[in-house]
């Protein structure tokens, strides 16, 4: 029962993915692609994590801990980089 | 009984990964749907963190049960996504402001200063002093 809904789960994933990817490449502003982007990082740690089921190591977590990490600040870079002209004042 | 007890867990384990997957994939797709900037940003900021909470706390459950291996990195995960997800969004808004919104076209804020994203608080009345 876990394994189908493991692969429903990933399934759902990788739809996901590819419909940030599409969004990535045909967004109207550079809001939008960070927004994207944003999303993309989120639904990585997803499959990561959801990998890290299957396989049963707990290795996976450390990976997408810094993954999360890294994606909030890249976000919040680019967001300042956007209202500022500057990250670090 | 202690098979009835991993039957419940698996039945908790399979729903909150169906669960989450729905989440995920609702919160892409409304990325993909929804017609302006500032609606596009609620369905990532929204479903997609539950989505990613609800697979965190199904591999939590999953490793405690079956794995005999209590772990609480899930959670730090968890917690973690969930408080910088609303300041991810917070930025988005205010980098859209800034690029696409007048400040004509806003409502006065009714305060002594004016919308953060335009007008910075005075030197002199700061609250604390950031220089």
């Amino acid at each position: 029962m876990i394994e189908t809904a493991l692969t429903f789960a990933v399934t759902c994933f990788a739809l996901a993915l590819v419909f940030n990817l599409w969004h990535l490449a045909r967004a109207p502003g550079v809001v939008d692609r960070i927004l994207a982007l944003d999303t993309m990082v989120i639904n990585a740690i997803a499959l990561l994590n959801l990998y890290g089921i299957s396989q049963g190591t707990p290795v996976y977590f450390e990976v997408s801990m810094l993954i999360a990490m890294v994606g909030f600040v890249s976000t919040v870079a680019y967001c300042r980089f956007i209202l500022r002209g500057n990250i670090i004042e | 009984m202690i098979e009835d007890a991993t039957l419940i867990a698996e039945v908790v384990v399979s729903f909150l990964l169906v669960v989450a997957g729905l989440f995920g994939l609702v919160g892409s797709l409304g990325l993909v749907k929804l017609d302006d900037t500032m609606r596009r940003l609620h369905a990532p900021t929204k479903a997609t963190t539950l989505g990613i909470g609800g697979v965190l706390i199904a591999s939590m459950i999953y490793s405690a049960v079956f794995l005999d291996r209590l772990s609480f990195h899930e959670l730090l995960i968890t917690i973690f996504l969930l408080l910088t997800a609303p300041i991810t969004a917070n930025f988005i808004a205010k980098s859209y402001m800034h690029r696409h919104v007048d400040e004509a076209d806003l409502p006065p804020t009714e305060g002594p200063y004016g919308w953060a994203v335009y007008d910075a608080v005075p030197e002199d009345e700061r609250p604390i002093d950031t220089k």
